[in-house]
């Protein structure tokens, strides 16, 4: 599996750190409330098919890279870098 | 139908015409007592202890594939309890129990084989932690050995024991650990519960289930719908798809786990060996390959097969451990879809919704806990209470923070385990 860092290309998977589904985009209010923190420290859509998930290109650039990429035929579709996904969302 | 040595004889002289199917391929029924989904290992056990420890037999077992095509004829087939943490300690000692009487029990053979695990250390801290472990196993009640550099050797003469960078220095023998045939012990319970009633109902996937005001009512399979009162959940690997059916999403990530094996090779390997740095077990199959597997290769996947890197990793530390094995041919590679918690230990617990009973999370441990699981689990579903040696895996401990099982010591968070 290849990824492509928007920094520095398209680079081998050993060169990343995974942490996970990307929920830190959507990170809760810190007074969200003990529910919505719970489910955003702990529950996960874990879905067969398209997910987005956080990297960081450790060996690399270190920037952070969000994926969208499925996870049954491990085809990457698109990477950016997490900065300029957040900052679209708001 | 019973399996004995005078019916091999009486067979074996009639042609073998007298053997017969190991289970009935019945059409489900409109409604059932209660429904499990998902028959691999979990899932048969489940059914069978339900009929055989609280007569419970107007039961089904869903499977959306064939008995013994998922993770449970995935694994690297090893049976053992030497778990350090309360919770995981006396479930697990309760499981190899079973195991011990399994084969009498299901009148199959399941071709267990004790033939001792060796955790290997290779550093001072690590010889105080397997002291550790290995005495919180015999205050279980299960047995640890702790060998010196020589006792291993007596024991494991092919290792490399002289690595210039993972010198070993000894290892925790956990005599009762050992291997047993993993499709057989689904084939074994698969027949056991049959026998017992249950209707094993494979090609039926779960698409949907029923709820109505907060209450289990039914679910919707593609081989029509079933109504039912009582749904026990053993699909772990998938348990994120089946628990969104019912609205839930479960503290669970699937991820791939790789194993390998090798051609057929005389007799070499006769124990369960795991090497203390980096991530390499490995045992001997009957039939002689060489079964070895390592890590996860640590990103969220139900691709069942895994990438370049972790293979490297796994042959590096094989061949750093015992040199030997280069010479060995790898034939086949795969991978099984873990469910992995934040704590790395499993969930057995009702669930908010009325019937809805959870079997998951068993990330890459749940082959060893098959009998285990089941006794516990069908205990829960049929009397609704915790069964006393599986009082711990509650789903709350993750919101509420206690009773949290991280065996490894390295955080309740994903991706740690």
């Amino acid at each position: 599996m290849r990824l492509k860092c928007p920094v520095c290309g398209e680079r081998d998977r050993r060169e990343f750190y995974y942490v996970g589904d990307a929920v830190a985009l959507a990170r809760p209010d810190p007074d969200a409330g003990e529910a919505a923190w719970d489910d955003y420290v702990h529950n996960r859509d874990n879905p067969a098919g398209v997910t987005r998930d956080l990297w960081q290109h450790e060996a690399g650039c270190a920037a952070w890279i969000v994926v969208t990429r499925n996870t049954v035929s491990h085809e990457i579709l698109e990477t950016a870098l997490a900065a300029d996904v957040k900052r679209a969302m708001s | 139908m019973r399996f004995s040595a005078l019916r091999i004889l009486k067979e074996g002289l009639t042609g073998n015409k007298g053997w017969g199917a190991h289970w009935r391929d019945p059409e489900p029924k409109a409604e059932y007592d209660a429904i499990i989904i998902g028959g691999g290992g979990h899932g048969l056990s489940t059914a069978y202890y339900l009929a055989k420890n609280h007569g419970l037999t107007n039961i089904a077992v869903l499977e959306k594939g064939y008995i013994g095509g998922g993770n449970v004829g995935r694994n690297t087939t090893i049976v053992r309890a030497n778990y350090f943490l309360n919770g995981n300690s006396e479930f697990y000692s309760h499981s190899l129990k079973l195991w011990e009487g399994l084969e009498e029990d299901l009148n199959y053979n399941v071709m267990h084989s004790q033939r001792g695990l060796i955790n290997l250390f290779h550093s001072d801290g690590q010889r105080d932690a397997f002291v550790r472990r290995g005495n919180a196993m015999v205050n279980q009640g299960d047995d640890a050995v702790l060998l010196d550099r020589e006792g291993v050797r007596k024991h494991l003469p092919y290792l490399d024991f002289d690595n210039v960078r993972f010198p070993i220095y000894g290892g925790l023998l956990h005599p009762r650990g050992g291997t047993a045939r993993h499709d057989a012990v689904a084939w074994g319970f698969a027949r056991g519960a049959d026998m017992r009633g249950v209707d094993i109902i494979q090609n039926c996937e779960v698409t949907g289930i029923d709820i109505e005001n907060g209450a289990v009512k039914g679910v919707q399979t593609t081989r029509g719908a079933i109504k039912t009162k009582k749904i026990g959940m053993t699909v772990a690997g998938r348990s994120g798809q089946v628990a969104a059916m019912a609205g839930m999403r479960l503290p669970i990530e699937s991820h791939v786990l790789q194993a390998f094996v090798t051609e057929g090779l005389k007799p070499v390997i006769d124990h369960v060996i795991s090497f203390g740095m980096g991530h390499f077990y490995i045992s001997q199959s009957d039939k002689g390959g060489l079964v070895f597997g390592g890590d996860l290769d640590f990103y969220a996947s139900y691709a069942s097969r895994g990438n370049l890197p972790m293979k490297e990793h796994v042959m590096e530390a094989g061949m750093t451990l015992m040199p030997m094995i280069g010479e060995a041919k790898v034939l086949r590679s795969w991978g099984g879809i873990m469910d992995m918690t934040p704590d790395g230990s499993p969930i057995i617990d009702k669930s908010h919704i009325d019937g809805l009973y959870i079997n998951a999370g068993w990330c890459y441990g749940g082959f060893k806990a098959v009998p285990g699981s089941g006794s516990v689990f069908s205990h829960l579903i049929a009397t609704d209470q915790h069964h006393s040696e599986a009082t711990g895996f509650r789903l709350d401990r993750f919101r509420t923070g206690v009773g949290l099982m991280d065996e490894e010591g390295t955080g309740s968070q994903h991706n740690l385990h």
